[in-house]
């Protein structure tokens, strides 16, 4: 089953701004991070696919249902949570998801227990009773991502998570996005700007600037290609790169390493018969797995 | 896998606390109807403060108290005299100044505390749809105002009720005396929480919410009181159209007639303009209504 799909999505603010342009995705369930600068139209993705806005033209299709026809339907098997503050500062963490479980459509006594399972699984236990106002942004953060979850939905929408947290509370919350991804059986579609943290926690990622598809790929997909060995040699790097360019490898310099594509076992023999024929003393020899930043960086530099 | 082994020689531990993990949901999903149930029921509670902070209890039931009080009192000095005070509807009109601060306390408390702490896009991420919110959010209001003038209406009722000389039959009289006075006390409620509630749904800011809101009740008097003076009979009769309380002061003297003024034509004059009058009151409730729910259309999208 398709999670997300979008046919040619086009969302334009005033006939002038452009949101999203020309979007074609699909992704299948799982955890999925959404990529982005900021501006580059995940918010307004995450809003059409809620069916808070309608998009210009195209199609798109969430959990298999039209948001754009059913939003009630789409709504009732999603859980949001928003990138701003949105949390009543006098109410309780417990009375709030509670609400807002009720107004999911949870009967009175199920919202209620449902509401502290949630808090439980954020890790929010006796200052669930405490006013929001006096809680940290961390915890904050951890009633968001109750609320979202409390009408048990089959996929979680999470604007930047992760948004004013130190490097422990992120940690802490792409565990917990992690785990509901993972343990829970729900999906997620997590947007950051922070590349580096949501490909550490997602199996799918959709990367866009601009409100363009940059690339939408399996994780895996995206690093296992793409792995490179780092050769370096004390000495004679120079003649060792001619001869691995006679040998038709593509050859990149980075500083003192030399980055030669890994196509298969084969590379490694290459490498190693180059070295051996130069009798050049070989520090060391290793594979290397590219960051995906890296692939956006690459892919983008050869569109220019 | 040498801990499943472990596991399946000792004996099954008995009073150990389990994480269960997560539960998925296979209960009951209720409805828009009930969802729009619980958030009206959630707005009446809210507007006499209840689960809210003690602080946010006093003002509502002091007006409530207030209101009571004067409706007991004015129960005790019929039965003394025997005649009555004031009629049902009048008690209604006397109270109005109390109903315009309580809806500015109560109209901004439903209202802007959601648009200020941006709880918004929680409700509107949900599968009910942005005019059950204003709607639910409206009828609470209606509802927790037809209580504070009916309420003590009936406390009125129940005082003539017990002390009336002529039996059953007087009892009737005054329940026939007592149901145009609800009705009277409705219409109250509806004009002031629409005109009340739209009013405060335009800003976050509770005090200038509420500040708005007795502006537009109390500022408009003056405009009837100028009108009233001018030396034309038609726009006399007609200056009761320029202010809430009037039109509905208006909308009364033409429905109940003497049960509002009793015979005494009283210092409100409508003429002939009575329809004109209810027909202002069905547009203002209309217009306000409508704005309400293209103000819900637009915000925080």
């Amino acid at each position: 089953m398709t999670l997300i799909a979008t046919q040619s999505l086009t969302k334009t603010y005033g006939g002038r701004v452009t949101a999203l342009a020309d979007l074609t995705v699909a992704v299948e369930p799982g955890i999925i991070g959404l990529v982005g600068a900021n501006g580059a139209g995940k918010s307004t993705l995450i809003k059409i696919l809620l069916g808070l806005i309608a998009p210009t033209s195209g199609q798109v299709s969430v959990l298999g249902i039209d948001p754009t026809a059913d939003p009630a339907a789409v709504r009732n098997r999603v859980g949001y949570m928003p990138e701003h503050d949105c949390l009543p500062p006098d109410l309780s963490a417990a009375e709030l998801v509670t609400h807002l479980g009720r107004m999911s459509g949870l009967p009175r006594t199920a919202a209620r227990e449902r509401a502290s399972e949630a808090l439980r699984h954020v890790g929010l236990y006796e200052e669930r009773y405490r006013p929001v106002g006096g809680y940290s942004t961390g915890m904050k953060q951890r009633v968001k991502l109750a609320q979202a979850l409390v009408h048990d939905p089959d996929l979680l929408l999470l604007d930047e998570p992760t948004n004013g947290l130190d490097p422990a509370g992120r940690d802490a919350m792409l565990a917990l996005v992690h785990r509901i991804g993972t343990e829970f059986g729900i999906s997620v579609l997590v947007c950051s700007h922070l590349l580096g943290e949501v490909e550490r926690i997602c199996d799918t990622l959709i990367a866009i600037d601009g409100g363009k598809l940059l690339r939408a790929d399996h994780i895996s997909a995206m690093t296992s290609a793409t792995d490179v060995l780092a050769v370096e040699v004390s000495e004679g790097t120079e003649e060792l790169a001619a001869r691995l360019a006679e040998l038709k490898l593509p050859v990149a310099r980075d500083g003192r390493l030399l980055l030669v594509p890994l196509a298969d076992d084969g590379t490694y023999d290459l490498i190693l018969g180059a070295v051996a024929e130069l009798d050049l003393p070989l520090h060391r020899l290793d594979q290397r797995r590219h960051r995906v930043a890296e692939l956006f960086a690459t892919r983008e530099l050869t569109h220019a | 896998m040498p801990e499943s082994t472990a596991a399946a020689v000792r004996p099954a531990p008995t009073g150990v606390i389990h994480d269960i993990g997560y539960q998925r949901y296979q209960g009951l999903r209720l409805g828009r109807r009930q969802v729009f149930g619980a958030l009206y029921l959630h707005g009446l509670r809210t507007a006499f403060g209840f689960g809210r902070s003690a602080k946010a209890k006093i003002f509502p039931w002091l007006v409530v108290g207030i209101v009571s009080l004067v409706a007991v009192a004015l129960a005790a000095v019929r039965s003394q005299i025997g005649e009555p005070v004031a009629t049902y509807a009048q008690f209604a009109d006397a109270m109005s100044w109390l109903v315009i601060f309580f809806v500015a306390v109560v109209a901004p408390e439903l209202v802007s505390r959601d648009l200020r702490s941006g709880v918004l896009p929680l409700y509107f991420s949900r599968p009910l749809p942005r005019a059950d919110y204003a709607l639910a959010k409206l009828l609470a209001l209606v509802t927790a105002l037809w209580l504070l003038l009916g309420g003590p209406q009936l406390l009125m009722f129940l005082g003539a009720a017990f002390t009336t000389k002529q039996g059953m039959r007087g009892v009737w009289n005054e329940l026939l005396d007592l149901l145009p006075g609800l009705l009277y006390a409705g219409l109250w409620a509806v004009v002031f929480a629409s005109v009340g509630l739209l009013v405060a749904s335009l800003t976050g800011k509770r005090a200038f919410a509420a500040g708005g809101v007795v502006a537009v009740f109390l500022m408009t008097t003056p405009i009837v009181g100028v009108l009233s003076i001018l030396p034309s009979r038609a726009a006399n009769e007609l200056a009761g159209l320029a202010s809430p309380s009037t039109l509905v002061q208006g909308v009364g003297i033409w429905s109940l007639g003497d049960l509002l003024v009793e015979g005494d034509p009283g210092e409100m004059m409508i003429g002939g303009f009575g329809p004109v009058y209810a027909l202002a009151a069905v547009l203002l409730v209309a217009g306000a209504t409508a704005l309400l729910l293209a103000r819900y259309r637009k915000v925080a999208s």
